[in-house]
């Protein structure tokens, strides 16, 4: 999994209809310090995060298992809405 | 696997139902000498590591699966499984 940031919605009326209810968000990767990397992602989300949120998501064939028995056709979706992340003082 | 240090702890409320109860850290890779690499990966810890602990990172949804203890997948791929105490290596010459 990864950390990323949410950078904004995306509203598709068309879509596979196993995606109907399913928020998609546009995620930008980042490092625990907050800094981008590499280019922003689409993802489905089904957390319901806002922009500006941290978040932890997964790619792959993870990304497609919501649940028992819940498949859905993605490659990156939001798993964890970060509260916070705890570190000591940065050396 | 890859190697990485752990560099904090995750605090999440609202999270995916397979991570509720679970110690999420987030790890930076690392090379062999303990350098760190670019990136960040998330990873479920199952071997109490903490943090600037180096540790081993698998990442790969089956195996997630069957160390988690679960019957069905689950959207968790990355997971601490050991916690390296020492790495020793054939000497440079080898691959100068």
């Amino acid at each position: 999994m990864r950390l990323g940031t949410v950078a904004g919605k995306v509203w598709a009326s068309a879509k596979d209809p196993q995606l109907n209810g399913l928020r998609l968000a546009v995620l930008q990767p980042v490092d625990e310090q907050g800094a981008s990397l590499g280019s922003p992602l689409v993802a489905v989300d089904p957390l319901g995060t806002r922009e500006g949120d941290l978040v932890a998501w997964v790619t792959g064939a993870e990304a497609t298992f919501l649940g028992p028995g819940k498949q859905i056709p993605s490659d990156v979706t939001i798993v964890s809405l970060i509260d916070r992340l705890d570190q000591r003082a940065s050396p | 696997m890859i190697l990485g240090k752990v560099v904090a702890q995750v605090v999440s409320t609202v999270k995916h139902e397979a991570y509720q109860k679970r110690t999420v850290l987030v790890v930076r890779p690392v090379s062999p000498d303990g350098v760190t690499r670019k990136g960040a990966i998330v990873a479920v810890d199952t071997v109490g590591a903490r943090e600037n602990d180096m540790v081993l990172v698998a990442s790969e949804g089956r195996a997630a699966m069957e160390i988690l203890g679960y019957s069905h997948r689950i959207p968790i791929r990355s997971v601490i499984i050991g916690i390296v105490d020492r790495i020793t290596r054939s000497n440079e010459e080898q691959t100068t």
